[in-house]
């Protein structure tokens, strides 16, 4: 961080609070999350950095911040907070709050890898990792990575041309559809 | 012994090594397993990064289906463990998040049905005694490093089974399939989970890291008890020597295929065919001196 961030309210802080039952409030800056997350080294903020920022009240630096995206939910933070807030928690709402105000992303792989697998379980009723692959990889248009390694995943099982579908998969469709509702409750 | 099964999507594809392992060592063992029929997809990491009411409804699902069973849940994949357990800690601790799940699933939920992993199965319920009187082919001289990764001890609210920071268990049953566990400080170091797809160029940098500190230990190989380990430590070996230095590959075995060979199993039977780094060099017959293995011949 190179520039002041003004206090800008608490309305962040009450809003993430409440979505993700942490009291982010709590947090006292003493670093422990950030020096144990293994993704530290990647992330435009540290995890002790987005929770002063929602502090902070700084919506859009946390919003449009890679590191929500970047967390791989180990849940290391969350584990040895000594005020005991679940830190991969806020991360997860923080996230879907990105997606419902439309923040434009720096990085959209997350949000395009969620979407595709979570499509592909809608679908399928299970990860049907062959089609999910795939879909990102198009949507992406990232069509070259790893592509050395499907010959040999084809070859070794890991990989089928064709889905295994469940057979609750209409249930689940059902599941999504109430599940949505719900979350459109105010 | 019984339980109802939840294998998983991972098991189906990219993880069927650890499918076939776990299921030949619980017969093996006289465990037996159901499988919940027509069970369905946890909604792992997506599900929970996108919506916390699908986060709950998708793993209750399942669990509502092996309740009509009447049977315990054992689960193999670190991540859907996580995401069962997950699930019955919120409908067991908020009444709000019990009702919404309620009104999704259309049927009523407690929160009751266990869900065990098959670590926990097998070393806390089936016990190290009743695995090492059922060693025929011990490892002796095999150097193992047990890496749990992350979901299978955090948070310890959730999963509980073993120390979240220093876990044993693992350690335990290699030492019962006659093996030597090697100390060994990253054992639940995260290796990036599903940034595999996302961002694979962190997951090289942690893959990288993890397996040259195995190196350093002495281990011959390492035992994973989650897909996503697996995949990430033995896919991207080639990837993580390219980006930040070479190093020896070095196979990265699931727990149950380590278990299943000193069950004296065939390696035929145990998913070996699967692995991208080949460990079958750890237990050739008579070629013990390749890595100091003396316990090849039964």
């Amino acid at each position: 961080m190179t520039h002041p961030i003004p206090w800008n309210g608490g309305g962040l802080l009450e809003e993430v609070q409440q979505r993700s039952g942490a009291q982010v409030g709590a947090c006292f800056q003493c670093h422990k999350c950030s020096t144990g997350c293994p993704i530290g080294p990647d992330m435009d903020f540290l995890p002790s950095q987005i929770m002063r920022l929602v502090h902070l009240g700084a919506e859009n630096e946390v919003l449009a911040s890679r590191s929500i995206w970047l967390c791989a939910s180990c849940e290391a933070c969350t584990t040895r907070c000594p005020m005991a807030i679940d830190i991969a928690g806020v991360m997860d709402a923080l996230r879907i709050m990105a997606i419902d105000r439309l923040t434009v992303l720096p990085d959209a792989h997350g949000k395009q890898f969620h979407r595709i697998f979570l499509g592909s379980v809608r679908r399928h009723g299970r990860v049907y990792e062959m089609g999910m692959m795939a879909a990102y990889k198009l949507r992406t248009h990232d069509l070259f990575s790893d592509v050395d390694k499907i010959p040999q995943m084809l070859a070794h099982g890991k990989l089928s041309l064709l889905p295994n579908r469940s057979g609750s998969v209409r249930q689940v469709r059902e599941i999504f559809r109430r599940a949505e509702e719900e979350d459109r409750k105010p | 012994m019984k339980y109802a099964f939840f294998p998983g999507c991972s098991l189906e594809s990219t993880a069927r090594a650890f499918d076939v392992s776990t299921r030949a060592v619980c017969r093996a063992l006289g465990i037996a397993l159901e499988e919940i029929p027509d069970w369905t997809c946890c909604g792992s990491t997506p599900a929970h990064a996108s919506s916390d009411s699908l986060a709950v409804a998708l793993p209750v699902l399942n669990l509502q289906k092996a309740q009509a069973a009447g049977l315990p849940v054992m689960v193999a994949c670190a991540s859907c463990y996580a995401r069962l357990r997950t699930a019955n800690h919120r409908v067991c601790n908020e009444p709000e998040d019990r009702r919404r799940t309620e009104r999704i699933t259309g049927l009523p939920y407690d929160g009751g049905v266990e869900v065990r992993h098959v670590l926990d199965v097998l070393v806390n319920h089936l016990g190290l005694d009743g695995i090492r009187a059922k060693v025929r082919r011990p490892l002796a001289g095999l150097r193992v490093a047990c890496y749990y990764g992350c979901l299978l001890t955090r948070p310890p609210e959730i999963v509980a089974f073993d120390d979240a920071e220093h876990p044993t268990c693992m350690d335990e049953l290699v030492a019962a399939a006659g093996a030597e566990p090697v100390e060994w400080p990253f054992k639940t170091e995260c290796c990036g989970a599903s940034l595999s797809m996302t961002h694979s160029g962190v997951v090289s940098r942690l893959a990288h890291k993890l397996l040259s500190m195995a190196h350093m230990a002495g281990a011959d190989c390492l035992v994973v008890a989650c897909p996503l380990c697996q995949v990430n430590l033995d896919l991207r070996q080639a990837d993580a020597a390219k980006a930040h230095g070479a190093f020896r590959p070095i196979p990265v075995l699931y727990i149950t295929q380590l278990l299943g060979i000193a069950l004296g199993l065939p390696s035929e039977n145990l998913g070996f065919d699967a692995l991208t780094v080949g460990a079958d060099v750890l237990f050739a017959e008579g070629d013990a001196d390749a890595v100091g293995f003396a316990g090849g011949k039964s």
